[in-house]
């Protein structure tokens, strides 16, 4: 991959802004993590999965600090650090490269996909890691499948990560039609808390959708088909270059708002049905008691959360989706929605469904972001670690984001526990009796 | 390239971030894309900060490499002179902006910035590290500050003694504490105190809570203390060729070191020693009974820390000055030393054998881990990564450096120097083994019928017993939540470590086999000494050639031991 790829995903096609949504195109400091950090829940998805960053000590530190977690075993991550002697050309970096990995699987024989993780040192100085993988795969064939991606900040942010990762996989994905395997299929892209997927995989079958399949999957070995008749049903909203490979493998994508809420996850596993024809009446009978008793489990938060005014700082990519399901679901009303980029196409559904003439920021120059905040006075604010206690300490609540790519809050049986983080801040500041 | 897990310190432009964001009035402009924006989260969320750190990062994406990263740089300066109005305004750049070469500090320096004092950082990211980023930060800043002030070469020294002339008090600069760095906050408060107690006024500490005009005024103390070497020898050194200023090089953390360091700076200032602090021949001093340490360490129920096996690592300063006070202020056995500060690890080694110890100096947190399952200890002081380790071994814990956690940044007054700073290590390291204690009468009542059986001591699932390793610890939690439980492949892999490390407690191969009795009586010996009489048990065997060990070989080994 090039650096002068473009750093912002364009969109698949562009329809108008709709709604007559103000939309505040900005660029200045972004405070938003970069690709690398998805390694942090991809590598918990695949057990059987490397992710071998090369790249600077500053991506092993970001990845250890964004995971906010030490390290309780040897982690199925690293980083290559690159020191001067790869940089002045003494060392021949694919050599070191070949050394450090033969060293590895040694270590770690249980490793069955390795993931050579580009970052913004090896984009820039043009490391060809596609070579590299091409190079390793000949040299431990049959032992280990070797990728490679680029989680560089310098092309993706936070989540893009993932989408980057997922469309190094997808040329390994059996081609249906070759194969004899029948591509009649849901595949549900994007990774989930496993007990969701197992959650929402058997409703599908109740439904009579009977082939569900996952990407990523829990082995990386154990990859799905795709062709002609594989639905893709995105669970995350940020793949979107994902997504166009798959429809260029001969999938449909099935337009629906993002699974997170009632209504939304809802309309997410309607749309599935509808795309297997699934009759309305077998729907209905999956789908109402969830729906009934989601809204029931979603009443107590609401009263915390209705009418207080949300400001969603760019970050995860999951701003839109769960903008429209606190609003409509919750009662709160919008001040500002920000995200790091605008995929119209992803994210139509949600958009269409967000109160009319909702300011969206897309990109961000985060001083002047603070100064609207700051004028706002926002009751709620989602936003990253390095920007909550600051507001905190301005008297201004704060929801961070990153627990929501660790947290299941997808499905109508978890839209409860979603409305939970967000009224949890606003109920403990009601408890405080301190100064 | 090397392979790194995990890292005990972070790149070099992060230290320099601990020092403007340590500071009043100081800002950092650094060239880097918006990965490298992680690091606001070490001070708001590690130090709980309420405020952001005083940095502007220019998030160049990929789209501006083919055009002119040089203009955004020279863009984002201006606008953060004009948004902050800085003091002194630090410039530099990450690892990925070294690369590209727009040489930030250049441009800065061709800019008019109204007068704001400008310094130029190059921290090689590629060979360099946080510490050593933080010390040339700090020294780079205090140059560039008092460069007009320096005296011609060939000027007389000043005399440390002059403040008697001038009718004044004795002033000292405290120099080196930082954020993030172990306990500074509380440190900086307990050695002011400690130095007025002896008429001693602290001029300026810098640079935690310093601003730029205070460096300016540096020269202006007639001693400089050096509490933090890590990052403030650099400038120390600096200022005493500049500026003819003694600096004081004892680290006062422990007894012994806080009467050496009060000794040293009263030398310095030509200051009449105090008869609280004159040696008595064993080297002692009556000011050290200004501390609880002596007297608790020298009480009776403190025996049994007699010869208590300690394994330490950490920073050089916490590392060599824990050593000192475990062998020679708490009567443990230091049986292993290590640091990660390469650039200090002469001294670490000398230190080292004062133990008679080869000292550990790497940054392969493995390497330390099979170094600790090797060395067999009964405590382990260490960063928070040892801690881990020591939990994966099942092994008590206290925590002296950095990196830290949000837990070392406690909410009570907690220092590491001074009197008090004793008291508080006297209490972290001797509590965990008082819970070991507990877990020994435990032991002891297991047969009592009042005793509910599978009682869960602290230590979690796994005994201290070495060859039975400890059961997989879950991940500490996140800053934010509890991770989901562990998946069975990550608890299948943290066993795996465990077990491969307990293993390394295990006879090697060749070595004799316990027979059933040898074991049975092995295991009424209290676990906190079994690792000990199994190990010494061992060798007493494999001298001798035995092939076996049964109970009556363990008895004639502890008589062996015991002469």
């Amino acid at each position: 991959m090039s650096v002068s790829a473009p750093s912002i995903p364009t969109s698949l096609s562009t329809p108008p802004a709709p709604e007559g949504h103000e939309i505040v195109r900005e660029r200045g400091q972004r405070e938003v993590f970069c690709g690398l950090t998805s390694i942090v829940w991809l590598h918990r998805r695949m057990p059987d999965a490397f992710f071998l960053v090369v790249g600077s000590r500053t991506c092993a530190h970001l990845i250890q600090s964004a995971a906010g977690v030490m390290i309780f075993a040897e982690p199925r991550f690293g980083t290559a650090i690159l020191g001067e002697r790869d940089l002045a050309g003494l060392a021949d970096a694919n050599e070191e490269l070949d050394r450090l990995v033969a060293r590895l699987l040694e270590r770690r024989p249980e490793i069955r996909t390795l993931f050579l993780v580009g970052s913004c040192p090896s984009e820039v100085i043009k490391l060809d890691l596609a070579k590299a993988a091409e190079r390793l795969n000949h040299a431990h064939s049959g032992r280990v499948m070797v990728l490679s991606y680029s989680g560089s900040g310098i092309e993706t942010t936070f989540t893009q990560g993932e989408d980057a990762a997922l469309q190094a996989m997808l040329p390994l994905l059996p081609d249906a039609a070759a194969s004899g395997d029948s591509a009649d299929q849901l595949l549900i892209v994007g990774t989930l808390a496993d007990a969701v997927e197992e959650r929402l995989t058997g409703l599908f079958r109740r439904m009579g959708i009977e082939r569900v399949r996952s990407l990523p999957p829990r082995r990386s070995t154990e990859l799905p088909a795709v062709g002609p008749g594989t639905r893709v049903l995105l669970a995350q909203p940020f793949l979107s270059g994902t997504a166009r490979a798959l429809l260029d493998r001969g999938a449909e994508l099935v337009s629906a708002p993002f699974p997170l809420g009632v209504e939304g996850s809802a309309a997410w596993m309607e749309a599935a049905a509808a795309a297997f024809a699934i009759p309305e009446s077998r729907v209905r009978e999956v789908l109402d008691p969830l729906v009934k008793r989601g809204r029931e489990a979603l009443a107590p938060h609401r009263e915390v959360l209705a009418g207080k005014r949300l400001f969603l700082m760019p970050d995860s990519q999951l701003e839109i989706p769960l903008a429209r399901f606190l609003h409509r679901e919750c009662g709160m009303e919008l001040v500002e929605v920000g995200t790091p980029y605008l995929d119209r196409r992803l994210m139509e559904a949600d958009l269409s469904r967000l109160p009319p003439a909702t300011r969206l920021s897309e990109g961000q120059d985060v001083d002047r972001q603070l100064e609207r905040l700051r004028a706002a006075r926002p009751d709620l604010v989602l936003c990253g670690l390095g920007l909550a206690n600051p507001l905190e300490a301005e008297g201004i609540a704060t929801k961070w984001s990153i627990e929501l790519v660790f947290s299941p809050i997808h499905g109508c049986d978890q839209a409860a526990d979603l409305a939970e983080l967000f009224a949890r801040p606003l109920r403990r500041r009601e408890r405080l009796q301190v100064a | 390239m090397e392979l790194t897990l995990w890292t005990y310190e972070g790149p070099p432009h992060v230290g320099a971030m601990r020092i403007a964001a340590s500071m009043e009035g100081v800002h950092y402009v650094l060239h880097a894309p918006q990965g490298d924006t992680y690091a606001d989260l070490l001070f708001t969320m590690i130090e709980r900060r309420g405020c952001r750190p005083p940095v502007t990062y220019t998030t160049f994406q990929a789209r501006d490499l083919g055009g002119d990263t040089a203009d955004l740089v020279t863009r984002t300066i201006a606008d953060a002179v004009q948004r902050f109005a800085p003091e002194a305004l630090l410039v530099g750049e990450s690892c990925t902006a070294e690369l590209i070469q727009d040489q930030p500090g250049a441009l800065a320096a061709g800019m008019d910035l109204g007068g704001v004092p400008v310094v130029s950082l190059e921290l090689p990211a590629y060979s360099k590290k946080e510490n050593w980023g933080a010390a040339e930060t700090f020294y780079q800043l205090v140059r560039a500050l008092l460069r007009p002030q320096m005296p011609p070469p060939g000027q007389p020294r000043p005399d440390p003694g002059r403040w008697r002339r001038e009718g004044r008090r004795p002033r000292v600069n405290l120099l080196g504490p930082s954020l993030l760095g172990f306990r500074c906050r509380d440190d900086v408060r307990e050695i002011t105190r400690l130095l007025a107690s002896h008429g001693i006024d602290v001029s300026v500490t810098a640079p935690l809570g310093a601003r730029p005009a205070d460096l300016e005024r540096l020269p202006d103390a007639d001693v400089n203390v050096c509490l933090t070497p890590e990052v403030a020898g650099t400038a120390c050194s600096w200022l005493e060729r500049s500026f003819g200023m003694p600096w004081v090089r004892t680290v006062p953390i422990g007894i012994r070191a806080t009467a050496d360091f009060l000794r040293e700076i009263h030398g310095l200032l030509e200051l009449e020693l105090p008869p609280e602090l004159v040696p008595d021949a064993g080297g002692a001093c009556e000011a050290e009974r200004r501390s609880q340490l002596p007297w608790y360490s020298r009480s009776v129920d403190s025996t049994y820390l007699t010869g208590k096996r300690v394994f330490i690592f950490g920073d050089a300063s916490h590392a060599i000055a824990a050593a000192r006070i475990a062998r020679h202020e708490l009567g443990f056995e230091v049986v292993g030393l290590g640091s990660y500060s390469r650039e200090r690890a002469r001294e670490v080694r000398a230190a080292a054998r004062e133990f008679g110890l080869n000292a550990l100096i790497t940054d392969d947190y493995l390497a330390v881990e099979a170094a600790m399952a090797e060395a067999a200890p009964e405590l382990v002081l260490g960063t928070q990564m040892e801690r881990h380790s020591a939990k994966r071994l099942g092994l008590p814990c206290a925590v002296i450096s950095a990196p830290l956690h949000v837990q070392d940044v406690p909410a009570h007054h907690s220092p590491q120097m001074g009197w008090e700073g004793a008291n508080v290590i006297f209490d972290a390291w001797v509590h965990p083994l008082m819970m070991g204690l507990e877990e020994h009468l435990i032991g002891m009542f297991r047969h009592d019928f009042e005793f509910v059986d599978g009682h869960r001591s602290h230590l979690g699932e796994g005994t201290a017993s070495p060859g039975t390793p400890a059961a997989a610890t879950p991940p500490a939690q996140t800053f934010s939540t509890p991770l989901q439980d562990l998946s069975p492949a990550d608890a299948a892999e943290a066993l795996a470590t465990t077990v491969a490390v307990a293993e390394a407690f295990a006879p090697a191969g060749g070595a004799p086999e316990w027979t059933a009795d040898g074991e049975a009586e092995l295991n009424r010996i209290p676990f906190f000494v079994r690792g000990k009489v199994r190990r010494n048990t061992e060798s007493f065997a494999r001298d001798r050639g035995l092939v076996a060990i049964d109970a009556e070989t363990l008895y004639d080994a502890k008589a062996h031991f015991s002469r």
